[in-house]
């Protein structure tokens, strides 16, 4: 029986891996989708626009860069999902939602710095993603994201 | 010094343009971090040791940005932008450039 199992040790690791990925990942992306929305209505108030303001005189208090960002990496078995769309085409659903995941949580972390130093509202929001970590350089391989957001906090005089 | 990445201050008058100033910084996380990563990579979710590996590269970035505006004379660093590009494998630079200007 032991020699059975260490002379298919590869598979087993394989079929580990992917039996751990695929309930450690939709454990965790449930998780996370979770407090998102929840953080997302507690912080619906404060206004986040795309572009550039356009103030009146004495309008504004003061004005501060803010910005946010997150690191996320996909598991295991979503990986091989996405190796397997690549031979049919169409929608790799595995990577949307990471992605979606990882701009949602730094937008999030980036009104969260906002809102505790009393800003008002969001101007000039920009998004970047990049791939980052090992398998940077290498074609066909999205190891890890980084998605970033950034904009210019605003505090109005209010009277 | 005052930093947006708007055209102009909201609230504040430009008065002076000093041209562009930058920083970057040049990353690579340490072999802790590598391995706690590598173990990530199976289970998904966060890597959280790069996300704040990242902040406090930008954090510099924008601190060296900002000394030279501060060298120019200038109280104010307006239209940031942020680049990110990985140089070799492992590493990742870190690019934020602005306009350094006067507010009154």
């Amino acid at each position: 029986m032991l020699e059975a199992v260490l002379g298919n040790l590869d598979i087993f690791l394989f079929l580990l891996f992917v039996v751990m990925g695929y309930s450690c990942g939709t454990i965790a992306e449930k998780r996370h989708y979770k407090s998102i929305l929840k953080r997302e209505k507690e912080l619906i108030k404060l206004m986040l626009v795309s572009a550039e303001g356009r103030f009146a005189d004495g309008a504004v208090n003061e004005s501060f860069l803010v910005s946010g960002s997150m690191v996320v990496s996909n598991d295991y078995f979503k990986r091989l999902l996405a190796i397997l769309r690549n031979f049919f085409g169409g929608r790799v659903k595995a990577y949307e939602s990471l992605i979606d995941r990882a701009r949602r949580e730094a937008m999030l972390r980036m009104k969260e710095e906002a809102a505790a130093r009393g800003a008002h509202m969001i101007v000039n929001l920009r998004l970047e993603t990049s791939t980052i970590g090992r398998s940077a350089n290498k074609k066909n391989r999205v190891g890890s994201i980084e998605a970033l957001a950034y904009g210019t906090a605003v505090v109005m005089n209010r009277p | 010094m005052i930093m947006t990445n708007v055209g102009s201050v909201p609230g504040k008058k430009i008065v002076e343009h000093f041209g562009i100033v930058q920083g970057s910084t040049v990353r690579a996380k340490h072999f802790g971090r590598d391995m706690m990563a590598g173990l990530k990579n199976l289970v998904g979710g966060e890597l959280k040791g790069y996300t704040e590996l990242l902040q406090e590269s930008r954090q510099e970035a924008m601190d060296r940005m900002s000394e030279q505006a501060r060298l120019m004379g200038a109280n104010a660093v307006v239209n940031i932008r942020f680049a990110t590009s990985s140089v070799a494998q492992g590493a990742a630079e870190l690019f934020a450039y602005g306009t350094a200007v006067r507010v009154e």
